[in-house]
């Protein structure tokens, strides 16, 4: 029986649910027991007690969600990956959570991460790296690796996470399961632990588009809290078309050719078939400043990241590292709670935001990202939708890039221009290349959520991916 | 590209007390990093805005009234030293 109530996607628990065919707190018992199993190192802490009683007909059903630990939760850890955290109990709940929890989609757990989500490996994280559930030699990504393993090893439902520059959408395309990035200010940022402001997006981790589409249709929304929330200007629907009938979608060539595994693309390719057999029109369309893309972003990220994370100084809450007088506390807390790629970008941003350097490093990389966002806009004047490859490789083995920072970063360059942007974009498991999985994106302009989830959907369909080979 | 003098004075900013061994890693890896990040100087930039939000937005604004806040052990009760009404630190002269 439980094994059985664990294969239902998170769609259809809920709606055995609301049907009356099977009790919430059934559901979630089977489901916490579930994820007390973890051995991925994907889970820093499981629900311990049932949660209150989910309404009657609420629209999630009682199906419990994993949390990225960067989500502030009321009296739960939330250490951001961190060291500098550790122990940390927030005295309020971010919205996102919130809202899911009134929605009926209580909280499961709390998920690994790189350190202040600083990472596409996971291996950042101050608690020990995460395992891709395909194969445990290898990382889930990140930074949201683990809430893409437990989803993918089937420890969660469906999960949640955020995306600066990748980390939705490259572990999921790593664990093969689906994760959406929405445009900038969709969702509110209250009480996510901020790494770049102007960056950062919550968004969701899923087995398929279907609950992709259901869990994010619950987490928009305009918030007091976050005068940069907008909410989005109409509902989320759930996706039923299985056509892609006259719609164009661009392809490229900067973010397709090189770089790209061969085994990555072959299945990107036979992603771009499935396309023109489901009615969908390819073109090819550029996107002229996609590598100083990567340069831009690796100058804003971090500059936004070194004053975000100036908070951290011993004083409100944390670590504490004793010493005799202020300066000293300060810096030696700093020293201790912080982990090496953390430090490196602190140092990164400080440097391009300091005096003498600020206009030649922090000013240009904000003029880079006026032109990132103008390739955008004239490519969505030609196509509907731009499609790449999540990640320019499958999953890689723990260990194998931590020497090389510059290297790990470069790796980034399908996912970071969508965000410089502000414009969603989602990933969805395309095939598998050497018995690992590859992430298919989907990129629309700002707002088209709908859009995205509608063809992804119908390639998702067309695709059939077999997931249940990580679930174990 | 940025010389060990440069990489403690940044440390400095950052209020981080670097290891003798993370100033020597950290200059090269800073370096090598801050080479590839030239390319953005490659681009004639002169004309183009810079963007600080993706999203065109007008002022938002609420009503100026007074709301419950935070209450104040709340605010306290993770800090690593209080007095009961505010947070505890070293003396800066000490």
């Amino acid at each position: 029986m439980t094994g059985d109530l664990l294969d239902l996607t998170a769609a259809q628990a809920g709606q055995r649910v609301r049907a009356g065919e099977l009790s919430a707190s059934d559901l979630f018992e089977a489901w916490r027991e579930r994820a007390a199993t973890d051995s991925l190192n994907a889970y820093r802490w499981v629900a311990d007690a049932p949660p209150p009683e989910i309404a009657a007909g609420a629209p999630l059903g009682g199906v419990p969600v994993a949390i990225k630990d960067l989500f502030c939760t009321e009296g739960v850890p939330s250490a951001a990956g961190s060291r500098i955290l550790e122990g940390y109990l927030p005295p309020y709940t971010a919205t996102a959570v919130e809202q899911l929890a009134q929605a009926g989609a209580p909280m499961l757990g709390k998920t690994n991460m790189d350190e202040f989500a600083m990472g596409s490996s996971n291996e950042n994280s101050g608690f020990g790296p995460v395992m891709n559930p395909w194969d445990e030699s290898r990382v889930p990504g990140g930074s949201s690796g683990g809430s893409a393993a437990a989803v993918a090893a089937g420890l969660a439902p469906w999960a949640i996470g955020t995306d600066t520059g990748g980390s939705i959408r490259q572990p999921a395309a790593l664990c093969g399961i689906v994760g959406l990035k929405p445009t900038y200010g969709s969702i509110s940022r209250y009480g996510m632990i901020a790494f770049a402001s102007s960056l950062d997006q919550a968004g969701p981790l899923t087995r398929d588009v279907t609950d992709c589409a259901l869990l994010f249709r619950h987490m928009v929304g305009r918030d007091p809290l976050d005068s940069t929330s907008t909410g989005l200007p109409e509902e989320v629907r759930l996706p039923d078309q299985e056509r892609l009938d006259g719609l164009r979608f661009g392809v490229p060539p900067e973010l397709t050719r090189g770089g790209v595994d061969p085994g990555v693309a072959a299945v990107f390719e036979q992603s771009l078939r499935h396309i023109e057999e489901l009615g969908g029109t390819l073109e090819e369309v550029s996107l002229p400043h996609s590598d100083q893309g990567i340069s831009a972003y690796y100058v804003i990220a971090p500059a936004e990241a070194s004053a975000n994370l100036a908070r951290f100084d011993g004083v409100r809450y944390g670590l504490r590292a004793e010493a005799g007088d202020l300066a000293s506390m300060y810096e030696d807390t700093r020293e201790h709670g912080f982990g090496d790629e953390v430090k490196r970008r602190i140092m990164l941003g400080t440097y391009a935001l300091s005096s003498g350097y600020y206009d030649a490093y922090y000013g240009r990389a904000q003029r880079v990202r006026t032109k990132i966002a103008e390739d955008f806009r004239s490519a969505f004047e030609r196509v509907d939708l731009i499609v790449t490859p999540t990640s320019p490789t499958v999953a890689f083995g723990l260990g194998e890039r931590t020497d090389d920072p510059l290297a790990m970063y470069l790796s980034d360059f399908c996912t970071v221009p969508m965000p410089l942007a502000g414009i969603p974009a989602i990933s969805i498991p395309g095939g598998l290349s050497d018995e690992l999985p590859v992430g298919i994106q989907l990129a629309g302009p700002a707002f088209s959520e709908n859009r995205i989830l509608e063809a992804a959907y119908a390639l998702e369909q067309a695709i059939g991916f077999d997931g249940s080979g990580a679930r174990g | 590209m940025i010389d060990r003098d440069q990489v403690l004075h940044v440390a400095r900013l950052a209020r981080l007390r670097l290891t003798d061994e993370e100033v020597e890693r950290m200059t090269g890896e800073l370096s090598t990093i801050l080479d590839h990040i030239e390319k953005i100087s490659e681009l004639d930039l002169d004309d183009v805005a810079p963007t600080s939000h993706v999203v065109a937005m007008e002022n938002v604004l609420r009503p100026d009234e007074p709301r419950p806040s935070l209450p104040r052990e709340g605010a306290l009760g993770q800090a690593p030293d209080t007095d009961g009404v505010g947070f505890r630190v070293p003396s800066p002269g000490a």
